[in-house]
């Protein structure tokens, strides 16, 4: 069933009238109350007069993870604290936490797109889930859990972790959604079968899976192990937390929530817009939100937006699945490199274990030299030397394909790229500049 | 009649070699031959062992990529020609050699070779059809 057919069906002419009306006022409002935002206006030369439309919204200076540390803990919201109804910290990968503010509004407003999320993914008022994101400053949880509430559904808010409780809970009460990390997933399954518990027998036929990046492959295991439907769930904090798109059983790239969270799609490094359907990083303007809204926020997740039609009769864009991060992407002779895209290269060939270095180098007067070393595991290792340079030749011509760039394959001894805590080091670059 | 031969995975870096085959010594493998194929950037080592499926789990467990294969160890006269008589049969049917490298110890007057042939069956049978022997693992205790 579709949630809210009104925002979710709305024809794209009236959703440009009501997104143009609706960041007219964010503006305004948002100038009027939060300095940091008027400060970075003011000093780029853009009023909230020159805003007239949503085509305007380029015109507006981008909001980085930066401006949320430096305005740490409070400094970004609209509103005085005693309007603040609930405080969400997100620890990040990297540096300070940030932030996140919602008025009474906000988790209103958070309940309806995650009750879209919901039944986007096919549930149905009445449907019990299974709420396994951690409950606690992280959003993963509650913003299920408001969803969940606001749809109709039973909700059980096991949270994170405790997997065995989790299996007992699920053949107990039967719940047909589970909602989690897909990494969670696959790992309940290791358990199940420890148990004895007969992962195809799960009452769960409905995944909701996101909070981190995951594979096509990784979908086909959860699916065929667990017999049910694996949908991928977008969202982030600074937004709103999960709820910001959504797939549905399509699987055919998540539906953004466009009315409530505008998305650009844009040139990580000259910040304007990439050609129609290409892939570049996601930037979302909050459009409504009232106790820290957003105004182009950076979100460093590549990903490209299909504005085809979709079957399940929404009107909104889709989302890739995310590609990959700004901030591991290495420029190499004026080329966006992420090393996902090379990733995805090496996954295709067959009996190559995804473990790899991307190496940059420039020698004094030459261009930029880029190298990827990959380790030889028994799926590549022939006894002739021929064969092995024709994967060499093959890697090297795909990623050509890809990249359009010239690369240098080495193929390097198993374990000989350097891992810190179970993880590759990706990219060495060797460029003095 | 053939025998197990281990090629293993190495990057062209100095002192490579010596610690797979003192890898090898220290966990008393002895190599009974040996060759080396190399590129720009990496090689492959190709060893006739006296227990080749242990080495070769001794050598995976360091952590090295090595696979078995099958070659064929072949009696040649130790004297000029020898080799260029085998070399000539084999050419004359068609038989195609991809590699082909020495023992270092003799078993008995003539030399032994051994050949990775693209088609091993048929080179058997052409080399036994001509009466030239084969050595088997057995016969030299590579097993």
């Amino acid at each position: 069933m579709i949630w809210n057919e009104r925002m979710e069906c709305m024809p794209a002419g009236r959703m440009q009238d009501l997104q143009s009306e609706r960041l007219c006022r964010i503006v305004e409002y948002v100038y009027s109350n939060c300095r940091p935002y008027r400060e970075k206006m003011d000093a780029s030369g853009v009023g909230s007069r020159d805003i007239k439309g949503i085509n305007d919204i380029a015109k507006l200076p981008f909001t980085v993870k930066d401006d949320m540390r430096r305005g740490y803990p409070f400094g970004l919201f609209c509103v005085p604290q005693e309007k603040i109804s609930e405080l969400h910290v997100s620890s990040g990968t990297s540096g300070d936490p940030i932030v996140v503010g919602y008025t009474a509004a906000d988790i209103k407003l958070w309940g309806d797109v995650m009750a879209r999320a919901l039944c986007c993914a096919g549930a149905v008022p009445g449907d019990m889930v299974q709420v396994a994101y951690g409950y606690g400053l992280f959003t993963g949880g509650f913003g299920m859990h408001y969803g969940a509430r606001e749809a109709g559904l039973t909700v059980i808010p096991a949270s994170s972790g405790q997997t065995k409780r989790q299996l007992k809970l699920m053949q107990d009460f039967r719940p047909r959604i589970l909602a989690c990390t897909p990494s969670y997933a696959l790992y309940m399954l290791e358990e199940a079968r420890e148990l004895g518990v007969d992962p195809r027998e799960s009452s769960w036929q409905i995944g909701i899976f996101g909070a981190e990046p995951w594979s096509e492959a990784m979908r086909g295991e959860v699916e065929a192990n667990w017999n049910m439907l694996a949908t991928d769930i977008y969202g982030l904090s600074e937004i709103i937390g999960p709820g910001v798109a959504q797939e549905c059983p399509h699987k055919d790239g998540l539906h953004v929530c466009w009315d409530v969270f505008y998305p650009e799609i844009i040139d990580p490094v000259s910040g304007l817009p990439v050609p129609e359907g290409t892939a570049g990083e996601l930037v979302i303007t909050t459009l409504t939100k009232e106790g820290m809204p957003m105004l182009r926020y950076r979100t460093r997740d590549i990903v490209s937006l299909d504005r085809g039609a979709c079957p399940c009769g929404r009107t909104s864009p889709r989302l890739s699945k995310i590609k990959g991060r700004t901030d591991d992407m290495i420029i190499v002779r004026g080329i966006n490199v992420f090393p996902s895209q090379i990733e995805h290269v090496l996954l295709r060939i067959e009996g190559i274990q995804p473990h790899y270095q991307i190496i940059v180098d420039r020698k004094a007067g030459k261009l930029d030299d880029l190298e990827i070393d990959v380790e030889v595991e028994e799926g590549i290792f022939f006894d002739e030397i021929k064969k092995l340079r024709e994967i060499e030749e093959r890697i090297c011509r795909e990623i050509e394909s890809v990249l359009g760039i010239f690369v240098k394959i080495r193929l390097v001894e198993p374990k000989s790229i350097e891992r810190s805590e179970g993880k590759a080091r990706r990219v060495i670059d060797r460029r003095t500049v | 009649m053939k025998i197990t031969q281990i090629s293993v995975f190495l990057e062209n870096k100095q002192g490579r070699l010596h610690e797979v085959c003192a890898l090898l010594g220290s966990n008393n493998v002895n190599i009974r031959a040996l060759t080396v194929a190399d590129t720009e950037d990496f090689g492959i080592l190709r060893i006739v062992v006296d227990r080749p499926q242990e080495a070769v789990a001794i050598l995976r467990g360091a952590g090295l990529t090595a696979n078995l294969n099958e070659i064929v160890a072949v009696e040649v006269e130790d004297s000029p020609g020898g080799l260029a008589g085998i070399l000539k049969i084999l050419s004359a049917n068609g038989v195609n050699v991809e590699y082909m490298y020495g023992f270092v110890e003799k078993f008995s007057e003539k030399a032994l070779l051994v050949f990775k042939f693209e088609e091993p069956d048929k080179a058997i049978e052409i080399l036994a059809d001509n009466n030239i022997r084969i050595v088997g693992g057995q016969d030299i205790n590579c097993i």
